[in-house]
């Protein structure tokens, strides 16, 4: 198994005519995704290279059975554009774009917990579930099946720890990018759920960073709810407190959020913390053997 | 975007928020006329994104004109905690002050709600009422979906333990105070002291206001409002170049892609004995211009003797990244050495690209701690194997 894509996955992507949304949703198609449609307003009737183009997501999910979509406009339509994904009624909405408006994502995170859609992102790299599918713009070819399941705030982050692991042997049961805003759609306990009922997951690599408390929270629910063993990474011990270091999210202000004070949360909880991705992978090797 | 003082002021006056009249002003004399604007006697402050102002000096009362020459010149150029005071507020002067409450809302990340806070113990510092008197400090989460209603107004008021005959005025106050945090798309605004009259009328005495960037396209006005005099050079130049880069004080300068990989490259430099320059994130889906860009804000700073390129390319592109680097070396020939880490989208061909070019002191590395230890020696004078 592996968690929320998979060989059933059948994407839809808002902004397949743009140069991003062309170039990642032929790439996720190269990779094995069933990209089953298009969306932009205007260009129904037209294809992307064979992937056929709808006005709507209404019209998508009644003519292709759409079950995932990839958000791939730019900032200011992207609220606009998660929100109509849902009222499709598609379960699963996947962010990429960066700079959506907080007060936005404010208002569609609200929604959303009265609909039956999840949301991952905004500003994500999407989620790999290496040998099935691809949703987003992760490099896939660095990533191979296997037994760790990994989540993470950050994009490139996350291609460094799971190539670290890569090159320690590990495969991935999924790939999980829950984005770095201030409001994310989904969080890491949402993912982590989500890994420890799969049965292909036997390890849970959690990739956080500095700002907000979401890595603590993470900590005290793996504490109750978590038989797998976790490792974790932080970014940003070196940040200096008071400045945002490009994430929305990632700043430290006074004591709380810090590298320091969420790896010792996690810590307390024995959840083992890596101080560099290459530590991570070799924690991975303690705990899973070779 | 943090907005000064009287920025603040006049957001809140847009939106029907009583606040004292005032004038900003950038010399003596505009001081001085703005104080025969508002009369005496008035209140100067210092317009600084820093607390602490009263007690640096940088607020005085004028009671007459000469008092107003010699106020403003004494705090235009102050220096307030490294932040040097380039405009002035001129204000009337408060009326007299039965008491002074707290009022705020900020963007609770946490609950995912704004986070509306009272308290009527204000003009002090709030975290401290937080810490001793916790009790002291009414809240309440607002759905976002919902908006401000009325009652919630009264709850806070109620709970805050306001007088009774204000719990309606300081509820109008909140509700006006909401609908400027929607409207301009706030991260915070705060109001301390949010005052009472003896006529028994609120007004806010002080404005913090953060706005979110993210949506300043929806509020030119506000962008106008970016005040380029109190970034960092370097950090100004990068900021329109539309690279976010946060000066540190090290010696190896450090461009990567993607907050999270800057910041474990940041980290991972530390490991190994070595001190960032700057954070320098050059963004997803960077672009060869924006490299020359980044290349050329990190050469800025004189203090870096190496720099250290960490890309793993998704929607960046590894050749677009070598490109780049060719032609920052083309345009700015610099003479420190760089170390190089590709991988990801297009590595092989990005690899290829600079092995091609032969660029002097550019060493590459097969990993991110490789490349980490390679730049450390080479900031340290050392001579690689």
């Amino acid at each position: 198994m592996s968690v929320l894509i998979d060989n059933d996955t059948k994407l839809v992507v808002s902004g397949i005519t743009g140069r991003e949304g062309t170039f990642h949703a032929l790439n996720n198609q190269r990779y094995g995704t069933n990209v089953v449609a298009g969306v932009t307003p205007g260009k129904a009737g037209q294809d992307v290279e064979g992937i056929p183009v709808f006005n709507t997501f209404r019209d998508a999910v009644a003519e292709t059975g759409a079950n995932v979509a990839m958000i791939f406009v730019p900032p200011r339509f992207a609220a606009d554009s998660i929100l109509e994904a849902a009222d499709a009624g598609i379960p699963l909405v996947i962010c990429i774009t960066e700079g959506i408006p907080a007060h936005d994502e404010l208002r569609v995170y609200t929604q959303l917990q009265r609909t039956g859609t999840r949301l991952v992102g905004p500003n994500c790299p999407g989620i790999l579930s290496p040998g099935k599918a691809n949703v987003g713009i992760i490099p896939a070819s660095f990533f191979k099946e296997g037994n760790v399941g990994v989540v993470s705030r950050s994009g490139t982050l996350t291609y460094q720890i799971g190539n670290t692991l890569a090159q320690a042997g590990f495969g991935n049961s999924s790939i999980v990018g829950i984005g770095g805003d201030p409001v994310p759609g989904s969080s890491f306990i949402d993912i982590i759920e989500l890994f420890q009922a799969d049965d292909q997951t036997e390890l849970i690599v959690l990739s956080g960073e500095i700002g907000g408390d979401a890595e603590e929270r993470a900590a005290e629910y793996i504490a109750d709810n978590v038989t797998k063993p976790v490792v974790a990474y932080i970014a940003g011990f070196t940040a200096p407190p008071g400045k945002t270091m490009g994430h929305a999210g990632a700043i430290v202000s006074g004591s709380k959020g810090t590298a320091a004070a969420k790896a010792e949360a996690l810590e307390s909880k024995g959840v083992r913390v890596g101080r560099t991705p290459t530590e991570v992978a070799d924690l991975a090797m303690e705990i899973l053997g070779r | 975007m943090d907005l000064l003082e009287y920025q603040g002021k006049q957001l809140f006056a847009r939106h029907g928020i009583p606040v004292p009249d005032g004038r900003p002003a950038r010399t003596v004399d505009e001081a001085v006329a703005a104080a025969k604007e508002v009369g005496f006697p008035c209140a100067i402050k210092a317009q600084v994104k820093i607390g602490g102002r009263g007690k640096a000096g940088g607020i005085k009362i004028a009671s007459d004109e000469d008092e107003a020459r010699e106020h403003s010149g004494a705090i235009l150029g102050m220096d307030i905690k490294g932040f040097t005071v380039h405009e002035v507020w001129v204000e009337t002067a408060a009326p007299q002050i039965e008491s002074e409450y707290y009022a705020s809302i900020v963007f609770d990340r946490g609950a995912k709600a704004p986070l509306i806070m009272l308290s009527t113990q204000g003009g002090m510092d709030i975290e401290e009422v937080a810490d001793t008197n916790p009790g002291a400090i009414a809240t309440l989460h607002v759905d976002p979906l919902l908006g401000f209603q009325d009652y919630h107004g009264r709850r806070l008021a109620f709970e805050a333990g306001v007088d009774a005959d204000l719990v309606r005025p300081v509820g109008a106050f909140l509700h006006q105070l909401y609908g400027t945090f929607i409207a301009e798309e706030a991260l915070l605004v705060e109001v301390n002291p949010l005052i009472v009259t003896p006529e028994r009328k609120v007004a806010a005495l002080d404005a913090k206001v953060t706005l979110d960037d993210n949506a300043l396209f929806r509020h030119p006005d506000n962008a106008n409002l970016r005040d380029p005099s109190d970034e960092d050079p370097q950090e100004q130049m990068a900021h329109e170049r539309g690279l976010t880069y946060v000066k540190l004080d090290g010696d190896i300068g450090i461009l990567g892609n993607g907050a999270g990989l800057v910041m474990s490259t940041l980290d991972v430099v530390a490991h190994y004995g070595g001190a960032p320059a700057n954070f320098l994130d050059a963004g997803g889906g960077s672009k060869a211009e924006a490299i020359t860009s980044a290349v050329e804000v990190i050469l800025s700073d004189d203090k870096v003797k190496a720099v250290l390129f960490n890309i793993f390319g998704g929607i960046t592109r590894c050749d677009e990244v070598a490109n780049g680097l060719i032609e920052a070396f083309k345009t700015l020939e610099p003479s420190v050495p760089f170390v190089v880490r590709l991988d990801g989208t297009n590595d092989v061909e990005g690899r290829r690209i600079l092995a091609d070019a032969d660029l002097p002191n550019v060493t590459t590395a097969a990993t991110m701690d490789e490349a980490a230890q390679k730049v450390v020696a080479l900031a340290k004078g050392e001579v690689l194997a």
